[in-house]
């Protein structure tokens, strides 16, 4: 403890500092203690809120997570010892060892000093709020909630539901967790890819819900960008051998680095042609461009794959200095690893600065036969730009006012009636 | 250890109408997945085959009505109860049990403290 009490202003910035940074590294750790992720969750916010009292009259300590754990881990004793007896009869989690009573407890305490246990507890929430017996939104609900710390209210405000509807969500999801008994653990090897795969997934749905935020007037949620990028970085250094999870870090910091270029003065979106690269940010660049670099290419997936797309454009001295060739060649060989339109639409949106907007209208034409797009706003999005670009103007009109019907962002919005007037003008 | 009821369901229409030879295969699936349940450490507890739906019938309060409880294009067939670590072994197993005429359901067994 620092020896003079902080400025309350300072105190309840570092509590929210704390919040934000080690939320999920508290509760992984009072997990192990508690099994059960409810009683965690409850010790933990009784931890932040005691922090807030304590901090004040002491000082913030030197290390507010590890002063949390503890406070946390304590508060988690205490409940345990009180109900020991229930406790052994109804083990919530599927975790041997970890509710056999205080004395079991206080040894699992002792051995979690050590930082590492920590991480790989870490590691092991992740992987059950990731869980494929959990629906997709489940996933991303828990994550949110237990790892990054977000309250229900936040998490239903960035994906657009009612906070009951989200709450119910996440209750389900918890109790499905102890009642059918999903393991709290790391997967074994032989399962690794396709688990991993689903925890990536889910990030990179948090990460381009705050990118794009799907309704609203800002176009981009800060909030959620920065903590899929803080959760990103913790799975990189936990698992260091993942190519796929530098791959997406990589994807996050190299997209997130073009955030104050995608809006103007007057906060108009500008669309990647028409960005000032000068307003990129550097160090996100080169973070995500080192990671690139150090992918190794016979291992890459899906997600450092779009990596090395994204690393094409932040390379390029200008939207027509790009490499397109590279480009499309990179997205042939995603669409091989991940047959999915939307792939297949970004590649045509790229195929045309190599065979001209006549050939990628031709390939939208084809993707938006199929139907799987339907009601992706990308796509009339998409279709239009090419023939404003090929001079048919009321095509082109027809098909932003499709766009624009199925567009919920406010700055979208903006941006496609800006369209809808320029080709009205011609 | 945690118990579980694995429910098998299928499309009953296809099951009659498979042949002999088809029968005796699954048959067979049947008796492997007995074993392979063991092989991965889990406990098989119990297990049947139901006659089908056209065998059914509903009581709901007083009232009898012939019939399943839901008509489904796919009907409960059969079941298994097994006892696996956690849902993990559980789903594992639940992947090798036969049903090539739809799937199966796996539902954790509620456990009630004795007092």
């Amino acid at each position: 403890m620092t020896a003079e009490a902080d400025d309350p202003a300072d105190v309840a910035a570092a509590v929210a500092d704390a919040h934000r940074r080690e939320w999920g590294y508290v509760l992984a750790a009072t997990v192990r203690v508690a099994g059960s992720i409810d009683l965690a969750e409850e010790c933990v916010q009784d931890a932040y809120g005691a922090a807030l009292d304590t901090w004040r009259r002491q000082g913030v300590p030197r290390s507010p997570g590890a002063w949390l754990t503890t406070t946390a881990r304590r508060r988690a004793l205490d409940v345990l010892r009180r109900e020991q007896t229930l406790r052994r009869k109804l083990p919530l989690l599927a975790e041997p060892g970890v509710t056999d009573g205080p004395e079991a407890v206080v040894d699992e305490l002792d051995a979690l000093d050590g930082g590492a246990v920590i991480e790989d507890e870490r590691l092991r929430l992740v992987f059950t709020c990731c869980h494929p017996a959990l629906a997709r939104e489940a996933q991303v609900a828990l994550t949110l909630r237990l790892l990054c710390g977000l309250t229900t209210a936040e998490i239903a405000g960035a994906f657009l539901v009612s906070e009951a509807t989200m709450a119910a969500r996440v209750t389900r999801a918890k109790k499905k967790i102890s009642a059918a008994h999903i393991p709290y653990r790391v997967p074994r090897t032989a399962e690794l890819p396709e688990r991993l795969d689903a925890v990536l997934t889910v990030l990179h749905l948090v990460f381009t819900t705050g990118h794009t935020a799907p309704s609203g007037a800002e176009l981009v949620r800060t909030d959620l960008v920065e903590r899929s990028l803080d959760l990103g970085r913790v799975l990189a250094a936990l698992m260091p051998d993942e190519t796929e999870v530098r791959g997406l870090l990589a994807l996050m910091l190299l997209t997130d680095a073009r955030r104050d270029a995608r809006l103007d003065g007057e906060g108009r979106l500008v669309l990647l042609r028409d960005q000032d690269r000068s307003r990129w940010d550097g160090d996100r660049v080169t973070e995500g461009l080192t990671l690139v670099q150090d992918l190794h290419y016979s291992q890459v997936g899906r997600f450092g794959l779009q990596a090395a797309i994204a690393a094409e454009h932040a390379v390029a001295p200008s939207y027509d200095g790009t490499r397109w060739a590279r480009v499309v060649a990179l997205y042939d060989a995603l669409l091989r690893e991940w047959p999915s339109p939307v792939v297949a639409l970004n590649r045509a949106v790229a195929l045309a600065e190599v065979a001209g907007p006549e050939a990628a209208l031709t390939e939208v034409d084809r993707i938006g036969a199929d139907g799987r797009l339907a009601g992706y706003r990308y796509l009339p999005a998409a279709r239009a730009d090419l023939l404003r670009r090929l001079g048919r103007a009321a095509e082109a009109r027809t098909a932003y006012e499709e766009a624009l019907a199925l567009a919920d962002n406010d700055t979208e919005r903006a941006f496609l009636q800006s369209r809808i007037d320029e080709v009205r003008g011609r | 250890m945690s118990e579980y009821l694995i429910l098998i369901y299928g499309d009953e229409q296809a099951y009659a109408a498979a042949d002999d030879a088809a029968r005796m295969q699954l048959m067979e699936a049947h008796n492997r997945f007995a074993e392979q349940v063991v092989e991965m450490g889990a406990k098989m507890l119990g297990g049947n085959a139901l006659q089908a739906t056209g065998t059914a019938t509903s009581v709901r309060s007083d009232v009898v009505t012939d019939g399943p409880f839901a008509e489904t294009k796919e009907a409960l067939g059969g079941y298994y109860l097994i006892d696996a670590n956690d849902l993990d072994q559980a789903l594992a197993v639940a992947k090798l049990c036969p049903a090539p005429y739809g799937g199966v359901e796996v539902r954790p067994i509620m456990s009630f403290p004795e007092e």
